[in-house]
């Protein structure tokens, strides 16, 4: 990969608003009525934080969050808050959560967690919410209403009386392409008081929903899939315009369905796909038994990174902060009705993708 | 043409060469890329060879280009730490040689400037270099020195008062472009065949360079050339540890500041802590927050001391540097915007030592010890 690209800063100096020639299309100041309503806000997620043994944690996956926290924490002007997209464990252990959750106390800011899978199935959250609390919750902000959900959920059965250990039941879960998995699901209760939740909403108010896993059906043996997907989207759709930001698939995922636009977020930790030949030294990545793109196995950060998600016209854009790569932004393209990758529109704007032999 | 800089220029002193793409270069190095621009002349090297040399381009008339670049130390300073400028004034950054410099797509630590001709221009008005306060003393004295004045228009074809700052830059830069070297006991080993040219230490050090000891990912060699750098920018927490806490306040003003014009050339070379802000301070770009360009490993043996800030003393030092996974002292911690490919290498005390006489063995014949032969070097002396 060449360093000549094009840097963008994510620096924006006070005062200097007006010299947006060299910012991101979508940091132009058109968004709200009023120009003071717009806000941004930086998403981390994915971190997979590993315990190995006594005080010794993945070295990798701590540096991927280590260094999301760091940069964030440079934005200038402030984001306004910070979301972490969910799985910041491995197998959600105390070691994982407290670890992970000290990385994450070095934010400036009011942070704000999702659950993912990885957080949950050890003890079904009960940690994870004393660190970071409920496991679902709205709030208003600037004349947003924001949704966090646990999507990760599954069946009763599966959770509670299929495993002899709880062990078991979250590497099961940890596992892709396993056949003892399960589809998550928000499930019926979280979809009854999401109901109640929207019921005094406007309809023209800005929704912005955040789950691990997307609300929508991709491929299932990785549990990029929410099994109970439509009946979800069937709440959010009566609003006119609805964002769902999702982790889980640590890559670079847009989708629109009727005025649900989608958009995935990377993971600090490692790329979805990646090589086998990762690394010289033992990897720790999980098993994936399909092969996929290549990352620069040098590179540990490589086909990582973390996002600056700005709001106007009540959608999201992301910006996404990629290392040794061109940053990315993705955003909501109102001509189209759907969210557009800003740079890799035409087939000449696209590179090669490496083939694999 | 043989493959050797000397002889290569003195073929060119031979015969007028008005316009080349690339020259050879010397065993284990590809042709020397020459901008169709800037083509190369016999006459055009020897302007910028005096030009290189000559005192007069500093506000006290002690300093030249080659004080800092000196060709009996591999066109560096060694031993220095960073480089005086007049009057003993010191900047922040240890001197990068010349040597092979003809081959970087990016010239300065940080990158600052695309090629040797950008380059060339800055240091003559750095305060802490040459401290001109501007580049009109440099035309005064071109446009009036006779030799000057038949030179350029030998050169260039033009009159002392049509000379320009380019004129002088292109020599400059045309200069610079004999300044290759190749031929050390690592290329008469990998690519002439001659497997008796490094000894054992160095063969297995070889095997650290490629395997253990990840070096070969950054600084790369080719099938049939090896410049030992990917022509990138790294956090291998070098300089950056020291300032790291200073980062969230230094990063953000630092940016508002070259909004409003700052001069950042000055300010890199004078203070300190912005100096370790690295390649962030011309791109802004997160991911080169304390990023510094890979430079070449020829010759290394005789540049110390080494990174961009001259913190580490010894080749050895270096390793274990990077054997610590980017701290010079193990145990140190080391900054939250460390590049992906740093991290603890385990090598044993050998792999260590076999790694330093694998370094020492890139070392060409007109740079080894005794420095009896820099004079085979064209522009020793003006």
């Amino acid at each position: 990969m060449s360093s000549n690209y094009s840097r963008r800063s994510f620096l924006r100096t006070a005062g200097t608003v007006a010299a947006v020639g060299a910012l991101p299309v979508t940091w132009v100041e058109l968004a709200f009525a009023k120009p003071e309503d717009n806000f941004t806000f930086a998403y981390i997620s994915d971190s997979h934080i590993q315990h190995i043994r006594g005080n010794k944690f993945v070295n990798n996956w701590d540096r991927g969050l280590i260094r999301a926290v760091a940069e964030t924490n440079l934005i200038s002007p402030k984001p306004d808050f910070v979301m972490f997209g969910g799985d910041l464990a491995q197998l959600g252990t105390k070691a994982e959560l407290d670890h992970g959750a000290g990385m994450l106390s070095k934010l400036n800011g009011k942070l704000r967690c999702v659950m993912g899978e990885h957080d949950y199935y050890l003890d079904l959250g009960e940690y994870w919410s004393k660190l970071f609390g409920p496991q679902y919750y709205s709030f208003d902000h600037k004349g947003v209403h924001f949704v966090v959900l646990n999507s990760i959920l599954t069946t009763e059965e599966w959770t509670h009386n299929r495993w002899p250990t709880a062990e078991q039941r979250m590497l099961e879960m940890a596992g892709l392409d396993n056949p003892n998995g399960s589809p998550f699901m928000v499930g019926e209760k979280q979809r009854e008081w999401l109901a109640k939740d929207l019921s005094g909403i406007a309809k023209d108010t800005p929704i912005v929903v955040f789950s691990h896993s997307p609300i929508q059906k991709i491929f299932k043996a990785w549990n990029f899939w929410t099994d109970d997907a439509e009946q979800v989207q069937a709440l959010l759709q009566p609003f006119s315009q609805v964002n769902v930001v999702y982790g889980h698939v640590h890559q670079i995922q847009y989708n629109q369905i009727g005025n649900l636009s989608f958009n995935s977020v990377m993971a600090t930790a490692w790329p979805w796909p990646y090589p086998q030949t990762y690394a010289q030294a033992e990897s720790m990545l999980p098993k994936l038994t399909i092969p996929m793109n290549r990352a620069d196995p040098f590179f540990e950060r490589d086909a990582t990174g973390w996002q600056l998600i700005d709001v106007n016209t009540g959608r999201v854009s992301l910006n996404y902060n990629l290392y040794s790569n061109r940053p990315r932004t993705v955003a909501f393209d109102p001509k189209l009705g759907h969210p557009v990758d800003k740079q890799f529109q035409t087939e000449a704007a696209l590179e090669p993708n490496q083939v694999q032999y | 043409m043989e493959r050797h800089s000397a002889s290569m220029l003195a073929v060119m002193a031979g015969a007028a060469l008005p316009v080349m793409v690339a020259l050879a270069g010397p065993l284990g190095l590809p042709p020397v890329p020459v901008p169709a621009a800037n083509p190369m002349t016999s006459e055009k090297v020897a302007l910028g060879s005096r030009l290189f040399n000559d005192k007069r381009f500093s506000s006290t008339g002690e300093v030249s280009c080659a004080t800092c670049h000196d060709a009996g130390k591999a066109f560096t300073d060694s031993p220095l730490t960073t480089s005086e400028g007049i009057n003993k004034l010191t900047g922040t950054r240890n001197a990068p040689t010349v040597v092979n410099a003809a081959y970087f797509t990016h010239q300065f630590w940080d990158g600052r400037s695309a090629d040797l001709e950008d380059q060339s221009q800055h240091p003559f008005v750095n305060p802490v270099e040459m401290g001109l306060p501007n580049h009109e003393p440099i035309l005064k004295i071109v446009r009036s020195d006779p030799e000057y004045v038949a030179s350029f228009k030998q050169v260039f074809a033009t009159e002392p008062s049509a000379i320009t700052m380019k004129h002088v830059q292109m020599a400059i830069a045309a200069f610079e472009r004999t300044i290759v070297a190749g031929d050390s006991p690592f290329d008469k080993y990998y690519y002439g065949g001659d497997k008796t040219a490094m000894n054992e230490a160095a063969v297995r050090g070889f095997q650290v360079f490629l395997g253990d000891g990840r070096c070969v990912s950054c600084h790369v060699i080719e099938q049939d050339q090896a410049l030992f750098t990917d022509n990138r920018f790294h956090n291998i927490g070098a300089g950056i540890n020291r300032i790291q806490d200073k980062i969230p306040e230094l990063a953000p003003k630092f940016i508002e500041a070259k909004a409003k014009g700052l001069d950042v050339d000055k300010a890199v070379l004078s203070n300190p802590s912005t100096s370790e802000l690295g390649r962030f301070a011309i791109t802004e770009g997160l991911d080169e927050l304390g990023a510094f360009k890979t430079p070449t490993l020829r010759n290394v043996a005789a540049t110390a001391p080494y990174m961009h800030d001259g913190s580490l003393k010894t080749l050895r030092d270096v390793v274990v540097h990077y054997n610590n996974g980017g701290v010079t002292n193990k145990g140190e911690r080391v900054n939250d915007f460390l590049s992906g490919g740093i991290r603890e290498l385990n090598l044993t005390e050998q792999q260590i030592t076999d790694l330093v006489a694998f370094m020492e063995a890139l070392t060409s014949p007109q740079y080894a010890k005794p420095a009896t032969v820099s004079a085979l070097v064209a522009g020793g002396t003006p």
